[in-house]
């Protein structure tokens, strides 16, 4: 027999351990991310509350600096981006109509380097203090003269791991969207979170990169004693800002433009309207993607670059606000002469609109050199990118999840809770960061671990420091929806809010392993709308109904992930001076390094050695499951 | 910026009002059925909404320019500029006037409307030289890379310094302060400043004071170079930049705060680089003899 049955299926832990199914990834990525997004939520309600007065001692300034540095890093490499990820995973294949993604195997394994990435930097807590020289990590300050402890070394190796992942699963979308499409979908056919996805990938393939080459520099500069950015040496400290913001800018256009897909595909579902200016919208994002790369040095406005570098950046800068306000008229647009419906996810998706053009407009004024001598590295830089950051994507991602739930978990979510979570965290998040803008214009620096009284700064930020515990309790309420949902029985219809427009809203909630029995063919931008304006229930499929080849379950990138990590353990503790002869022998000699790298290269060659050609979903069983359903 | 504030929150008024009309009068209504009409686009209005933008772009980025190159401009060499030479340590300041070959630390004594052309630099990590009421800020990075730039006080009084890049633990209080004042007062301050050193009358405690002190700190023409020059601390506007003094809102006296400062000063700036003085063998008296020293050398200007 041609099509052999001859895979294992794997049950409870194991089944995720092993999974390569794009669906369970992404509630993968989307736990992982929830865990990180919450440690990294407890960090900024201990920085608000150690700022909740003048001279406060709550905290050490030791552990202020810590606690900055990891909810930075945490919320913008191991929270937000996982969450990104989850829906991109849960969504992108449904939207272009494809089994899964192109590389289901790196998918995997990008989630699995993710995780221990994370759990690497989180350990640092636990293991000699965590880093604590800004998630910028500026040198000379994260230097191993500055900065003594592992705590950097965690920073720059846990990143590394994880940013690995992030690379991973950018390639794997970029060649998913690029080869997967169902037949008929041309790239201006595509859902505009499609696009959105399709370009952060592309960011993220050339973004990556710099940071991965920063951190291999400042990781051989501590532990190997390099000397890219020893000054006495003839380093330079400047150029570590330059290699991070180039990575760090268009890092934050590849956190936002998903988000702006996936408000643009809120909007236009509960307008019932389809998405105003289609193609002005794919233009702006390339414009914003292609731009992004072009603005890092206005981050380093006052490193002293000179008045012509500071013009040209201020220039560039102000330029992303026209394709950026491009898209705002678009999504008022959208509305304009629809049937507004006022569902959580559209409640969120609404609220990111102004919330959005306000951290857009201060962008603007930060983007002159002259006026950011002021703002620079005060509170009113940090209100700006949390007004973008938080009130723009974490918006966007809480309309993403509220939206697309049923369809990942065949339940939808609470609507009553859901408006709740909505208002408190709105109305918490303007109370924080409205008054910070106010703050920074009074004088108040950015990381400062406690400020004296007499200066006007008390009241402004008891009110913020209120403010992040509303968001707190906005959050929580999200989970328990979550959890009294999964609660209730599954089974809700395939396009639960009635007017889905595109392809995931045509197949069940959750959808079946293999997504669509038959491709379906696509005839138009926002396909499943054509349809149904046709009169059809159904798509059309693109072909007939045949065996459907699946991917095989593996441990194999969970295992090379473990040795990932081993070997990062081993490399930031050679140096270290322990106290047991046995762990000098073992970590001094780098044997704890040859052991984790054997343990991947090992697993990359059992995996090249023996052929894995999946196994097929037979027309039978695909019938049997037709009758049942 | 006043433009730029101006035309921010015209932008703000204009999509808060588009937002709360759509909001309002395109919500579903009860009972309502039917597909609203499926519009593509619209040609002119997205013309509109490019262009208005590029064109208040332009508007804003014209005067940018002018005044990223006049900020720019380098001034140090100017006739009638004060040149000072800023070093940022962690966490304190030193301030160095070559024209008058006096350097000082902490409080910065400048003539009111004069040019203060600065030079900036620093002694180890990043740090970020900023007086918000006076100007904006510029980083002080290692040799190398050394930032310029100018700014004057146009009347006199005592103006906040703050650091403002990350620099460790104490970065919060990394303060100093800038005091403004007439010419001729700066001219008395400069005269005080190259005075003979003012040590101890008593013997003792003026021994204890140079082994123990003077090897990092100066006053005077005595002492080293490595920590914050002393002269005429009693009349600066703080103890370690954090602890105020009289005259200032929740000031206390220079001498208690000194003791204060004395007593434990990794407990007022953490991290800091000044030894305890008790660990280097102070006994309590010595150290209250010291602080009343200290509090007594006053310059006057």
């Amino acid at each position: 027999m041609a099509h052999a049955h001859s895979v294992k299926r794997h049950k409870g832990l194991m089944d995720w351990l092993t999974t390569v199914d794009h669906k369970k990834i992404g509630i993968l990525y989307l736990l992982a991310g929830g865990l990180f997004f919450g440690i990294g939520g407890i960090e900024a309600l201990l920085i608000r509350l150690q700022l909740i007065k003048p001279m406060n001692d709550l905290v050490s300034a030791q552990t202020f600096n810590e606690l900055i540095t990891m909810h930075g890093t945490t919320m913008i490499f191991l929270g937000v981006m996982p969450v990104i990820f989850a829906l991109m995973n849960a969504v992108i294949p449904l939207q272009i109509g494809a089994r899964d993604v192109a590389f289901p195997f790196l998918n995997s394994l990008g989630f699995w380097t993710f995780l221990f990435g994370g759990i690497l930097l989180n350990l640092s807590w636990v293991m000699g203090g965590a880093p604590d020289a800004g998630w910028t990590s500026y040198t000379p300050l994260s230097t191993n003269t500055y900065s003594t402890t592992h705590g950097v070394d965690f920073y720059t190796i846990g990143l590394q791991i994880a940013g690995l992942g992030t690379l991973i699963g950018g390639i794997n979308f970029l060649a998913t969207i690029i080869t997967m499409r169902a037949p008929g979908m041309s790239f201006m056919r595509m859902p505009m979170f499609t696009w959105t996805a399709f370009i952060t990938s592309a960011m993220i393939l050339f973004a990556f990169p710099a940071i991965t080459v920063g951190l291999v520099l400042l990781t051989f500069d501590r532990i190997l004693g390099a000397n890219f950015f020893e000054v006495a040496n003839g380093g330079s400290p400047v150029l570590w800002q330059h290699i991070f913001w180039i990575f760090g800018h268009p890092e934050v256009y590849i956190l936002i433009l998903p988000a702006f897909g996936v408000i643009s595909e809120v909007i236009p579902t509960f307008a019932r309207k389809r998405l105003f200016g289609y193609s002005s919208m794919v233009f702006a994002t390339i414009l914003i993607a292609f731009l992004g790369f072009m603005v890092w040095a206005h981050h380093m406005f006052t490193t002293g670059l000179g008045p012509v570098a500071n013009a040209l950046f201020s220039i560039s800068t102000m330029l992303i606000a026209v394709p950026t306000g491009i898209k705002i008229f678009n999504w008022l647009f959208t509305m304009w002469g629809g049937q507004v419906r006022f569902t959580a996810a559209n409640l969120f998706a609404i609220g990111f609109i102004p919330t959005f053009v306000m951290g857009g407009v201060t962008g603007v004024m930060l983007a002159s050199a002259p006026a950011d001598y002021q703002f620079h590295d005060t509170y009113f830089v940090v209100a700006h990118f949390h007004y973008v950051i938080v009130g723009g994507l974490v918006f966007g991602l809480f309309a993403g999840l509220h939206y697309w739930w049923p369809k990942m978990f065949g339940r939808v979510l609470n609507e009553t809770i859901g408006k709740w979570e909505f208002w408190l965290f709105a109305i918490g998040f303007h109370l924080t960061f409205f008054v910070q803008h106010f703050l920074g214009l009074m004088g108040m620096q950015r990381r400062i671990f406690t400020y004296l009284p007499n200066q006007g700064f008390d009241t402004l930020n008891l009110v913020s420091t209120v403010g992040a515990f509303l968001m707190g309790v906005g959050v929580l309420l999200f989970l328990f929806n979550t959890i009294l949902t999964a609660t209730k029985p599954k089974g809700v219809a395939n396009d639960p809010w009635e007017d889905g427009r595109t392809l995931e809203w045509t197949i069940a909630s959750p959808p079946a392993e293999y997504n669509f029995k038959q491709i379906p063919l696509v005839r138009g931008i926002d396909a499943y709308w054509k349809e149904k304006m046709a009169g059809n229930k159904e798509m059309t499929p693109a072909e007939p109904l045949g065996p459907i080849h699946m991917p095989s379950p593996t441990i194999l990138p969970f295992v090379m992930s473990v040795g990932i990590f081993i070997a990062g353990l081993g490399m930031m503790f050679s140096k270290e001076h322990f106290s047991n002869s046995f762990m000098s022998l073992i970590f001094n000699n780098w044997i704890v390094v040859i052991i984790g790298l054997l343990i991947t290269f090992g697993s990359m060659l059992l995996r090249s050695l023996f052929d894995d050609h999946g196994w097929h979903i037979e027309v039978e069983e695909l019938e049997e499951e037709g009758v049942k359903a | 910026m006043k433009l730029a504030i101006s035309i921010m929150v015209v932008v703000l008024l204009i999509v808060f009002a588009i937002t709360a009309y759509v909001l309002v009068k395109f919500r579903r209504r009860a009972g309502q059925s039917g597909v609203p009409e499926q519009v593509e686009g619209n040609f002119k209005l997205e013309i509109i909404w490019t262009v208005i933008p590029l064109i208040l772009v332009i508007v804003l980025a014209v005067p940018t320019v002018q005044q990223v190159f006049a900020f720019g401009d380098d001034h140090f060499n100017d006739k009638d500029a004060v040149q000072v030479k800023v070093t940022s340590h962690q966490y304190w300041w030193e301030f160095e006037y070559p024209q008058y070959g006096v350097k000082t630390a902490q409080d910065l004594i400048i003539p009111v409307k004069k040019k203060i052309a600065f030079e900036l630099k620093t002694a180890d990590v990043l740090h970020s030289f900023w007086v918000p009421s006076l100007s904006g800020k510029m980083d002080t990075n290692p040799d190398g890379t050394l930032n310029k730039f100018s700014f004057s006080a146009d009347k006199e009084g005592v103006f906040r310094g703050k650091c403002a890049e990350l620099c460790g633990p104490s970065h919060g209080f990394m303060e100093f302060k800038v005091k403004s004042v007439s010419e001729a007062s700066f001219d008395k301050w400069v005269t005080a400043m190259k005075a003979p050193a003012v040590l101890p009358e008593d013997a003792a405690l003026a021994e204890v004071f140079k082994k123990q002190c003077l090897s990092c700190h100066a006053v005077g023409d005595q002492g080293g170079p490595v920590a914050p020059n002393l002269t005429g601390i009693g009349s600066r506007e703080s103890v370690a930049s954090i602890l105020l003094n009289e005259g200032q809102e929740g000031g206390k006296p220079v001498k208690e705060n000194l003791k204060t400062w004395l007593d434990d000063p990794q407990a007022v700036k953490p991290g800091n680089k000044m030894p305890s003085p008790k660990d280097l063998g102070l006994t309590d008296e010595q150290i209250d003899g010291i602080a009343d020293y200290l509090a007594n050398y006053k310059l006057n200007y």
